[in-house]
C-alpha cells in the first residue's frame, strides 16, 4: 500500500481576474522510503499541490479530490486531526528558513516545543533528543549552538536546523519545498547530500519540490514533471534523465548550464514564459513554447503510459506504450 | 543643451530570439489600486457602509435646505414634542421647540467637517514630516522624531482647555487643536513605513538611475505608503469626530447657535427622561457614522493587504 | 590594445556596527570588500563569483558610488569617481548602470512597465517630449524582447523573467557604457535563466557594453564572461581568463565552487559527489582566519597557509591567484569531449 495516495486532486483559487486552476487533476502515489521529486517552473502548481493536502492553502483557495495518507483522506480531516498528522507523521521544510523560524525564540525552545507537544517528552529528554538531531544534520558543537537564536546561524545552518526540526518526530514523510534554492551552490550541495543520507538512514519517504532538475538528479527515485497544474511526464530518475519523452522535460534538462562539458554555444533556454493560468493556450498547455509543436497540438494531448509505468502527456507518445485517457 | 542632440545616440535596435509577434493594440494594465478596489467591492460591510456614508453626507449637506424648519426656529406650539407626522417634527423637538431632525443634520455638518478637515491637516503634515524624517534618517530623523515625542508628551485635554481659556471658544481652534495632535501618530506611522521602503530594491534602483531625493519620495515612497495611510485616515476620522463630541460634551466644543452631534447628545442627555428622542436621534447618527467608518477602514485594510495568494 | 574604461584600484568597503549595551558600546568592523583591483576593457565581460557574504554585491555598489568606499579608487575613463560630489556622481549614472538580483522587488509595484523604463529619461531629459519618451520606451521593450503593447501593465502582471527584462530595459534606456548585473538570474527558474543570459550577451555584442556579471554559481557566468574573478570574504582569490579557469582552476576555492555545481545526470552526479570536499560555512566575517582566509576549509593546506597571507600574484600566463601552492597543485577538471 502506498504511504500517500493522491488521486484526481484539483486546486482552484478565486482571484479578482477569475477562477484560476492551479492544480488540475493530479494523481500519484508516494511509497515508503522512496524519494519523489516534483519538478516544474514557478506557476506550475507544485507548491500549491502540496499545500492543499497539508491544509495550508491561502484563504481564497479550494481543493477537491482525494489525498489518502495510510488510507485516511487528509482532505476530509478536521483541522485538529490534520494538525496531529502534520509534524508527527508528515513534516514540511520551506524555501526560506528565516521566515519559518521564530526570531525571538532560541533554537532549543523551538525544537523542544515540537517534541514535547507531539511526543510528551520531559524537558531534559526533549533537549537531549534535539541535540542529537542537530548532530545528525552536522551542526558543529550542538550542545552550545542549541542555545543560540536563528539570526546567529548562517543561511545554510538555518536550513539544517529546519531539517532537524522536520525530523524530530521521525516522520514517515518529509516534504521539502525548494529547500536549497535560496542558498549558495556550495551549501546547496551539502544540503542535498545531507537530505539524501538522512533518508537512507531513516527509511522515511521524501517529496522534493524544485525548479532545478540537476539538484535532484542524484537523490531522487522517481520524478514528476509538472506544467500548468498538470503532470506532463512521470518516470524513474533514469527514465527522465536518459530518455525524456516530453519536449518540456527535454527542455528542462537542456537548460541546465553544465561545467562538465566543453561547449561555448549559446545556452539552451525554454523560450517564452511560464504559463499564465488565466490565458492557457488552446490544446496542449505547452504548445506556444514547444519547438516540436504541430497542428495536432491544437487539441488536448492524450496521456501515454508505458509498461514500466512511466507516463507522458504528449501526442508524440511513448514507444511501446498506450493511451490511457480521453 | 537640446534634448534631441543628447538623445541621438540612444537609438538601438537589436533583435532578440525570444521577441514575440508584435500586436498593435495596447493591453490595459491592472494596477494594485484597481485590484484593491475590486476586492473592496466584494466586501459587503464596507460597501453598505460606504453607501450609508454617502447618503449621510448628502443628507447633511442638502437636508437642512429641504426641510421646512430653520435650525434655530423655535416652534412655541410644539415644545418638547415627541416625533410625529402631524406636527411635521419627524424627530420631535427639544425643550425650546427646535426641530431635532434639522438640528441633527446641521450638527452633522460640523461633526463631519471637523472629522475631515482635522484629518486632512494631520494627513498633509504627518505624511510629509514622516516621509522626510524616515527617508533622510540619521540626525535629521532623530531631531524630527524627538520633536514629535515632546509634543506627544503634552497632555492633550489640558492643552485644549488651555487654548479655549486663552482664545475663547472658537470652531477654528478646535480644528487646530485636534489636527495639531493627530498628525503625530500619522508622522510616526509614515516614518516607520518609509524606513522599510527606503531599503527596498526599487528605491535603490531609482537611486542607481540617478533619480533625485525629492522625486524618490514623491514618486516611489509616498505612493507605496498611501495604502497604510488611507486605512489610518478612515480610522482617524471617527476618532476625531469622537474627540470633538467629547469636547462638546464637556462644554468646550462648538457654541450655540451652532451645534454638533456631541453638543446635541449633551443637550439630549439632560432631558433624557422627559424627552428621550432628543438624545436618541443625534446619538444614533453619531454611532452609525462611527461604525461605518470603522467598517470602511477594515474593508480597506483587507483589500490593500490581501491574505489570499496564488 | 584597448584602453581600459574601468580601473578599480585597491577598493575597500568597511561596515561598522555597534554591539553591547547602553554603557559599553563596542564597535565591530566588517571588511566587506578588502582591497580589490581590476581593469575592464570596453566590450569586455568580467564575471564575479563567490558565496553570499563574499562582498560581490557590495563591490558592485561601491563601483557605482551607491556605497562610499573606505579606501581605494574607481577610475572611469580616466576620471576618478570616488570623491565626486553627489550631483556629479548622479550625472555619471547615465553611463554606469546596474541590473538587480530580485526582478520583482527592484520594480516599483505601483508604476507601469512603461513608466519604470521611462523614469531615467524623465530624470535626465526632463524636456523630452512625451511622445518621444513613449516611442523610446516601446523601442526598449522590443529590444529586450517584451511586447510593446504591454506598456501599461504593472510588474505583478509579468512573470519573473519578464520583470527582469523590464529591469534590463530600464538600465539600458540611457545608453550606458558599463552595465553591472548583480546576480540577475539567481531568482529565476533554471529554464528562464538562459534566456536572460543570452539576451545580455546579445545586447552586449551589439551595444559594445562593458559588463560586470555577478553570480554565486560558476556555471552561470561561464557563457557570458571573458574573464572571471572569484571572491572570498571580500578578497579576490583568482582572476583568470575564462577558458583557462574552467579547464584548470588555479585556486582550490575555485575548484570547490566548480565541483558544487549540480550535474543533471544521475550517474555522473553520484560520481561527482565523491570528490566534492568543500565543507563547512564561510567563517564569521568578524573572525577572519589568520594566514590564508580560506585555509580552514582547504584540503590542500600546509603549515605555511596558517601563518602567511598569500598575496594576489600574477602567474606566467597573466592570470592572478592568491594561493601559496598554485604552481604545484594540478586542479584540472575532467570534462567530456563535447556537449
Amino acid at each position: 500500500m502506498p504511504l500517500l495516495s493522491i488521486s484526481n486532486l484539483e486546486v482552484e483559487f478565486e482571484t479578482a481576474e477569475g477562477v484560476v486552476k492551479a492544480v488540475n487533476g493530479m494523481t500519484f502515489d508516494v511509497f515508503e522510503g522512496e524519494t519523489l521529486a516534483i519538478v516544474g517552473e514557478s506557476g506550475a502548481g507544485k507548491s500549491q499541490l502540496v499545500l492543499s493536502f497539508m491544509g495550508l492553502l491561502a484563504e481564497n483557495g479550494s481543493v477537491s479530490g482525494e489525498a489518502k495518507f495510510r488510507g485516511e483522506d487528509l482532505l476530509q480531516m478536521k483541522p485538529r486531526e490534520l494538525n496531529r498528522i502534520r509534524g508527527r507523521h508528515i513534516a514540511m521544510i520551506f524555501q526560506d528558513p528565516m521566515t519559518s523560524l521564530n526570531p525571538f525564540l532560541s533554537i532549543e525552545k523551538q525544537m523542544t516545543e515540537v517534541v514535547r507537544h507531539h511526543q510528551g517528552l520531559s524537558r531534559e529528554e526533549a533537549r537531549a533528543h534535539a541535540v542529537e538531531m542537530l548532530r545528525a544534520v552536522r551542526i558543529p558543537d550542538p550542545e552550545e549552538r542549541i542555545k543560540q537564536y536563528p539570526h546567529e546561524y548562517s543561511g545554510g545552518m538555518r536550513q539544517r536546523v529546519m531539517i532537524a526540526i522536520g525530523l524530530l518526530c521521525a516522520p514517515e514523510l518529509l516534504i521539502a519545498d525548494e529547500p536549497s534554492t535560496a542558498l549558495d551552490v556550495t551549501v546547496q550541495a551539502q544540503i542535498t547530500e545531507l537530505v539524501g543520507e538522512l533518508r537512507k538512514k531513516t527509511k522515511m519517504a521524501l517529496v522534493l519540490i524544485t525548479h532545478d532538475l540537476a539538484a535532484v538528479a542524484e537523490i531522487s527515485d522517481r520524478i514528476i514533471v509538472m506544467y500548468a497544474g498538470e503532470a506532463v511526464e512521470t518516470g524513474t530518475v533514469d527514465e527522465i534523465f536518459y530518455s525524456p519523452q516530453h519536449p518540456y522535460t527535454r527542455g528542462l534538462i537542456a537548460s541546465v548550464p553544465r561545467l562538465d562539458r566543453i561547449s561555448d554555444d549559446e545556452l539552451q533556454a525554454i523560450p517564452g514564459n511560464p504559463p499564465n493560468l488565466l490565458e492557457l493556450p488552446i490544446g496542449c498547455n505547452f504548445r506556444d513554447r514547444c519547438s516540436e509543436a504541430t497542428e495536432q497540438c491544437l487539441e488536448r494531448p492524450p496521456v501515454w503510459r508505458a509498461t514500466s509505468g512511466r507516463t507522458s502527456r504528449c501526442f508524440q507518445g511513448i514507444e511501446g506504450g498506450e493511451i490511457v485517457n480521453e | 543643451m537640446k534634448p534631441e542632440a543628447e538623445t541621438k545616440g540612444l537609438d538601438l535596435t537589436v533583435e532578440d530570439p525570444f521577441a514575440e509577434v508584435f500586436v498593435e493594440k495596447d493591453v490595459r494594465g491592472r494596477s494594485l489600486w484597481l485590484d484593491a478596489w475590486q476586492r473592496m467591492l466584494k466586501n459587503k460591510a464596507a460597501v453598505v457602509s460606504g453607501v450609508i456614508m454617502l447618503v449621510m453626507v448628502l443628507m447633511v449637506i442638502f437636508g437642512p435646505m429641504l426641510l421646512p424648519w430653520e435650525p434655530d426656529y423655535t416652534d412655541w406650539d410644539n415644545t418638547a414634542s415627541p416625533p410625529s407626522m402631524e406636527t411635521r417634527h419627524w424627530f420631535g423637538t427639544d425643550a425650546v421647540g427646535r426641530d431635532i431632525l434639522v438640528r441633527t443634520l446641521e450638527g452633522g455638518r460640523i461633526s463631519l467637517l471637523v472629522g475631515l478637515v482635522a484629518t486632512l491637516v494631520s494627513l498633509v503634515i504627518g505624511v510629509s514630516y514622516g516621509a522626510v524624517a524616515g527617508y533622510y534618517g540619521g540626525m535629521t530623523d532623530r531631531v524630527m522624531m524627538r520633536v514629535v515625542d515632546i509634543i506627544y508628551a503634552l497632555p492633550f485635554m489640558f492643552f485644549v482647555i488651555l487654548l479655549m481659556v486663552v482664545f475663547g471658544r472658537n470652531i477654528v481652534l478646535i480644528f487646530v487643536a485636534i489636527g495639531a495632535v493627530n498628525w503625530l501618530d500619522m508622522a510616526r506611522i509614515v516614518r516607520g513605513q518609509t524606513l522599510s521602503l527606503k531599503n527596498t530594491e526599487f528605491v535603490e534602483a531609482a537611486r542607481a538611475c540617478g533619480v533625485d531625493h525629492r522625486a524618490i519620495i514623491l514618486r516611489h515612497i509616498i505612493p507605496n505608503l498611501l495604502g497604510v495611510v488611507m486605512v489610518y485616515v478612515t480610522l482617524t476620522i471617527p476618532q476625531v469626530i469622537l474627540v470633538e463630541s467629547f469636547l462638546s460634551f464637556l462644554g468646550l466644543g462648538v457654541q450655540e447657535p451652532m451645534s454638533s452631534w456631541g453638543a446635541l447628545v449633551n443637550d439630549g442627555a439632560q432631558d433624557m427622561e422627559s424627552a428621550p428622542w432628543t438624545l436618541v436621534f443625534p446619538a444614533a447618527f453619531l454611532t452609525v457614522t462611527l461604525y461605518c467608518f470603522n467598517y470602511i477602514g477594515d474593508g480597506m485594510r483587507d483589500a490593500l493587504d490581501p491574505k489570499d495568494h496564488l | 590594445m584597448n584602453k581600459p574604461v574601468l580601473r578599480v584600484q585597491d577598493l575597500a568597503v568597511t561596515f561598522t556596527s555597534y554591539t553591547g549595551n547602553l554603557f559599553q558600546r563596542r564597535q565591530r568592523q566588517l571588511r566587506a570588500v578588502d582591497g580589490i583591483n581590476f581593469e575592464l576593457n570596453p566590450g569586455e565581460t568580467l564575471g564575479i563569483v563567490g558565496e553570499s557574504g563574499s562582498g560581490k554585491s557590495t563591490l558592485a555598489r561601491a563601483i557605482l558610488g551607491l556605497i562610499a568606499p573606505g579606501r581605494g579608487r574607481v577610475m572611469w575613463n580616466g576620471e576618478e569617481l570616488t570623491g565626486l560630489d553627489e550631483e556629479a556622481l548622479r550625472q555619471k549614472r547615465k553611463e554606469l548602470q546596474i541590473v538587480f538580483q530580485d526582478p520583482v522587488a527592484s520594480l516599483d509595484p505601483r508604476m507601469t512597465a512603461g513608466d519604470i523604463i521611462a523614469e531615467p529619461l524623465w530624470t535626465f531629459y526632463p524636456n523630452m517630449e512625451r511622445l518621444q519618451v513613449e516611442e523610446r520606451t516601446r523601442g526598449m521593450m522590443k529590444v529586450v524582447g517584451l511586447l510593446p503593447n504591454q506598456i501599461n501593465r504593472y510588474p505583478h502582471e509579468f512573470s519573473g523573467g519578464q520583470c527582469q527584462r523590464i529591469g534590463i530595459a530600464r538600465s539600458l534606456v540611457l545608453n550606458p557604457k558599463l552595465l553591472i548585473c548583480d546576480e540577475p538570474v539567481s531568482a529565476l527558474d533554471v529554464s528562464i535563466q538562459a534566456q536572460i543570459i543570452n539576451l545580455l550577451k546579445d545586447l552586449q555584442n551589439k551595444l559594445g557594453l562593458a559588463l560586470i556579471f555577478i553570480a554565486h554559481d560558476l556555471s552561470v557566468v561561464r557563457h557570458i564572461s571573458d574573464r572571471v574573478m572569484v571572491m572570498y570574504m571580500g578578497q579576490a582569490m583568482e582572476v583568470s581568463d575564462k577558458t583557462k579557469l574552467y579547464r584548470r582552476p588555479l585556486h582550490p576555492y575555485t575548484n570547490a565552487l566548480m565541483k558544487s555545481v549540480p550535474v543533471p545526470d544521475p550517474k555522473l552526479a553520484a560520481a561527482a559527489r565523491q570528490d566534492s570536499w568543500l565543507t563547512g560555512d564561510m567563517p564569521s566575517p568578524y573572525r577572519r582566519p589568520k594566514g590564508c582566509i580560506f585555509h580552514n576549509r582547504c584540503p590542500f593546506r600546509v603549515k605555511r597557509c596558517e601563518a602567511d597571507i598569500p598575496a594576489l600574484r600574477r602567474m606566467e600566463d597573466g592570470d592572478w591567484v592568491a594561493c601559496h601552492r598554485a604552481e604545484e597543485l594540478d586542479l584540472s577538471i575532467q570534462v567530456a569531449a563535447s556537449g
